[in-house]
């Protein structure tokens, strides 16, 4: 019976697909030529508003440190230009939104002029501190984690701690996968303990937002895990716990190793010190890459539609997305896991005595 | 000549070499994928009650692969925008 309601959800998921397909597929014939770069960029990039279906999008607010202070309005203001032709002005100062970045025009000027590759020449940027759509989809996932681990502490301080009750059913199992794959082999069973609330929260934080990122409507949809700023950021706290954690047998290894000739010391060690460098930027970069080039496979394959400009395409472009999200699931919660471990690796590698 | 035509041009072929970039990284991340997985399966019909950790293995080393061809397709957007 399950699996027949099951199939019934389905297919009727697949009929609204295809049914998308053809609306959508009908109405660009007529338009511009259709560019892929631009659209897959758009949907990748940060932005200023929120879109959430056709002509609805919902404003969201921009706060900006000037030489006049503290400037705040609603996105809205600018009617969804993006091309620096609608100048807003607050507190004395003109401000214009190029390509979702917000630009504060120079006094005096009129008009935003641009050089050849697009970028303002009379304009500069503002500290900018606006609620963008990845910030709110952040404070969306921070609000959810908060949720669903208070819910399930609270269940946990209700019944004891002999049998997970409710949501705590399903968070119990992979934290203590964590502790126990992740945490205890790669720190050691002394030390663990310390580094369990950052390598949970960096686990949850990462896979939450990944999954948000898959899902097409509104309040998700984000790319926020896909941002080389938020996975930047990330990695700098790991890197930041890993010297913090620091013992001398982890400098020493590093700058003079032990055990080898004196020339391999003299050749290892600028190797070891670039390492500690590269090994935050991998992290950054595999998170970002990986999750990037997710939305960028789905959203080509949707584009085919529109690049070959046939609807007869749909129905495998459909699939090709269904099936590439499927994979996507098991990839996101793989990012997750592999960010964790290689923080507990870091973390355990500074933390390693003399033996 | 016309400037434009030369950049024209120039465009162009950074937006094929960026292509080529990444077609290149998708071989060496195919053929790592494949070595991985060939050797996981091997491993596993060797050794049929090792499977579960053979394949939280395989997949974690999977997912490594990958990200290094993923670092090139990254390079590649980045010579495209040039």
């Amino acid at each position: 019976m399950r699996t027949n309601t099951f199939r019934v959800v389905l297919t009727l998921v697949f009929l609204l697909f295809f049914s998308q397909g053809f609306a959508t597929s009908e109405g660009s014939e007529t338009e511009e030529p259709f560019n892929t770069t631009e659209l897959i960029f758009h949907h990748i990039g940060d932005s200023h508003s929120f879109h959430v279906a056709g002509d609805i999008s919902i404003p969201l607010p921009i706060i900006l440190f000037t030489e006049n202070g503290l400037v705040t309005f609603m996105s809205s203001e600018f009617h969804h230009d993006v091309e620096g032709k609608t100048i807003v002005t607050k507190n004395g100062l003109q401000f214009v939104n190029v390509h979702e970045k917000i630009y504060q025009l120079d006094s005096g000027a009129k008009t935003v002029a641009f050089d050849s590759e697009q970028h303002p020449t009379n304009a500069g940027r503002p500290l900018d501190f606006s609620i963008t759509k990845n910030v709110f989809s952040m404070f969306l996932s921070m609000l959810v984690i908060f949720l669903l681990f208070t819910t399930a502490a609270r269940s946990y301080k209700k019944s004891g701690t002999n049998m997970p009750r409710g949501i705590g059913k399903f968070l119990e199992p992979i934290i203590l996968f964590i502790r126990d794959e992740i945490a205890i082999p790669n720190i050691g069973e002394k030390k663990y303990k310390r580094y369990m609330p950052y390598l949970l929260t960096l686990f949850f934080f990462i896979w939450i937002n990944n999954i948000f990122g898959l899902i097409p409507f509104f309040p998700f949809s984000s790319n926020l895990s896909g941002n080389i700023a938020f996975t930047l950021a990330l990695a700098a706290i790991t890197f930041i716990l890993t010297l913090y954690s620091s013992k001398s047998t982890y400098w020493k290894h590093m700058l003079w190793m032990p055990g080898v000739p004196i020339y391999m010391k003299l050749f290892l060690a600028p190797i070891e010190f670039m390492g500690m460098f590269i090994k935050p930027a991998a992290l950054t970069i595999r998170l970002f890459a990986n999750i990037t080039a997710g939305h960028v496979i789905v959203l080509s394959l949707i584009s085919l539609i529109f690049v070959l400009n046939t609807l007869w395409v749909s129905p495998a472009s459909i699939l090709f997305v269904v099936f590439i999200s499927v994979i996507e699931v098991l990839v996101v919660a793989i990012q997750a896991y592999i960010f964790t471990l290689l923080s507990a690796l870091y973390f355990g590698q500074a933390l390693e005595e003399e033996h | 000549m016309s400037l434009a035509l030369i950049q024209e041009t120039a465009t162009v072929s950074y937006g094929a070499l960026a292509a080529i970039g990444a077609g290149l990284a998708a071989i060496g991340g195919g053929i790592g994928v494949g070595k991985i997985g060939g050797a996981a399966m091997e491993a596993m019909a060797r050794q049929p009650e090792m499977q579960g950790k053979l394949q939280g293995a395989a997949i974690v080393l999977i997912a490594f692969i990958e990200a290094i061809a993923l670092f090139a397709v990254v390079v590649s957007f980045l010579a495209m925008d040039k």
